[in-house]
């Protein structure tokens, strides 16, 4: 990583979050505090109720934090969305079955008003990034479940916002696409430079993508362990038997079983 | 061949049955000439033959009603007043045009109710309230209050018919415009979408199942509407008009052979909607 480019992307102080539920308020985050520098791999990490989806929705605006700030780019979560600042991924790949993959590509282009043209250029641009060239005048239901969420990936990264946003972009997809899919996210992670934020709950795949792991634990939600990854940028499949990946997926294991003791 | 079979056997045992009805219940016409002119009471088979043909039986015989249905539809230029080609067009007309004024209004408050919480929690009472009024009752009231105001001929049907079927459209469309689930809206959250274009984009796109299902209740209902429609407009056009002229001249022939007119104009109708809601779907990739 280069320091030098290196400036608060999201900035997280003292960040509490409660829900209020039928049984009572629920603290979804306490006390969260939390820098990402621009162009940093940032895995969030833990059981469900950590908070882990809830950050990443605050982040994105779709969440209203109780106390504390949160900044994006400088500014208020809904700024930042005003400013496209962020692309979001989620879980399903969502993708509206009576459009074809390159017209489900430019839905959020329609959206914001780029000209056909410009809209035609983008979804071909995007379609490269994600390798799913000439598939675009496919339904969605002719692709496999990998090749859609590669799709919404797509549909992310179109609007050329510079923070893409995963809440476990990779849950629902099996092993080995999920292994190929993790590679390329970080080939697209290399190639664009953009800051990215992962919600997962498999210590390999935190470990294998991020600059950094952020470990929560539930009840209330909160971080207990922030781990700078010592890893290269440029990571093959291999590394994952190296000593180094080992060390940090013992110590990411060790932070979730110490969320889990003061139960 | 598998699914015809069982289907005409149906339809054997209906036209048996009928058949049966017919003898037993056109008897007494012939049991009452008997004993007025003062013959012997004739017996079965003789019986058979006095009840299948006669001018205004109490159930006219399924041949009689098709020899009808053909005579006033083949038989005739569809120009003639008696062609119920004519008829069954002026019905069509109005179920038409009843169908579509219903299926806006339908369509228009669904949307009012999903982007406007007073007409969330106003509009749906009402709606359920309006289909529990009798229409036999209201529809003569919309004809009179219509006809004083200069408003009349097709119209008045038009209305009546969109009374009953807006309501089938409203509640399909209401679950279909929430049928997109949280993270779809949260997508298009994320764009800073306005509330129209999540409507335009994704909403209505989803209710497109929705609406197909309503749509098929909705044009059987119109039918009616307009049917009912045409009972108290002094009966001058319209399967409706058919209906009432044959039950004020005792022609049971021509009320069952209008009624026949109906129902198969409502089959076709909900064929065609099926039909349409098929291609449809199957283009839009939801089909099921």
């Amino acid at each position: 990583m280069k320091d030098n480019f290196a400036a608060p992307v999201i900035e997280a102080k003292n960040l509490q979050l409660v829900f209020q539920t039928g049984d009572g308020p629920v603290q979804a985050l306490k006390d969260v505090n939390l820098v990402i520098n621009k162009g940093d791999f940032v895995s969030f990490i833990g059981p469900s109720g950590c908070g882990k989806t809830t950050f990443l929705r605050a982040i994105a605006a779709l969440e209203h934090p109780t106390g504390g700030t949160l900044t994006v780019n400088g500014m208020t979560p809904d700024q930042a969305r005003q400013a496209r600042a962020y692309g979001y991924v989620f879980q399903a790949a969502g993708l509206y079955p009576w459009r074809t993959i390159a017209k489900n590509i430019s839905l959020p282009l329609e959206i914001m008003g780029f000209s056909k043209e410009e809209q035609a250029a983008r979804v071909e641009r995007v379609l490269g990034l994600v390798e799913l060239s000439g598939f675009g005048n496919k339904y969605p239901w002719q692709l496999s479940g990998g090749m859609q969420q590669r799709a919404s990936i797509a549909r992310a990264l179109a609007f050329d916002a510079d923070i893409l946003l995963m809440d476990e972009p990779f849950g629902a997809l099996d092993e080995i696409v999920r292994d190929r899919l993790n590679e390329e996210v970080l080939k697209l992670w290399n190639r664009t430079g953009k800051t990215i934020g992962f919600v997962t709950h498999s210590i390999p795949e935190a470990v294998y993508l991020s600059t950094k792991i952020v470990v929560m634990s539930p009840r209330p939600g909160r971080i207990t362990d922030v781990i700078d990854s010592p890893l290269p940028r440029e990571r093959p499949l291999e590394i994952r038997d190296s000593r180094e990946f080992i060390e940090i997926a013992h110590r990411v294991r060790e932070g979730l079983r110490a969320g889990h003791s003061d139960e | 061949m598998n699914r015809i079979l069982p289907i005409l056997t149906v339809v054997l045992i209906i036209v048996a049955l009928w058949y049966a009805a017919a003898v037993r219940l056109n008897s007494a016409w012939v049991y009452d000439q008997a004993a007025r002119a003062g013959t012997p009471e004739p017996g079965f088979s003789e019986l058979l033959g006095l009840t299948m043909n006669q001018d205004r039986p109490v159930l006219p015989t399924p041949h009689q009603v098709v020899a009808e249905l053909e005579k006033t539809t083949l038989g005739l230029p569809v120009t003639s007043k008696k062609s119920l080609v004519y008829h069954g067009w002026v019905t069509i007309s109005a179920t038409l045009l009843g169908f579509v004024m219903g299926t806006g209004l339908g369509i228009l408050l669904a949307v009012g109710i999903i982007f406007n919480k007073a007409m969330d929690q106003s509009v749906m009472p009402w709606a359920i309230a309006s289909q529990t009024i009798p229409i036999l009752a209201i529809a003569p009231m919309i004809i009179v209050v219509l006809n004083s105001v200069g408003v009349t001929g097709l119209i008045p049907k038009a209305i009546i018919s969109a009374f009953l079927s807006f309501f089938p459209v409203l509640v399909g469309m209401v679950k279909g415009l929430r049928s997109p689930d949280a993270m779809q809206l949260d997508l298009l959250r994320t764009y800073s979408a306005s509330n129209g274009q999540t409507l335009r984009l994704l909403r209505l796109p989803s209710s497109v199942p929705y609406l197909f299902t309503s749509l098929k209740v909705g044009i059987a209902a119109s039918l009616v509407g307009a049917i009912v429609g045409e009972m108290p407009t002094g009966a001058v056009a319209g399967l409706g008009a058919r209906l009432l002229s044959g039950s004020y001249y005792g022609q049971t022939v021509q009320i069952w052979a209008a009624l026949f007119a109906a129902a198969l104009v409502a089959a076709g109708l909900v064929t065609l909607i099926g039909y349409i809601e098929r291609v449809t779907l199957k283009r839009m990739g939801l089909a099921r």
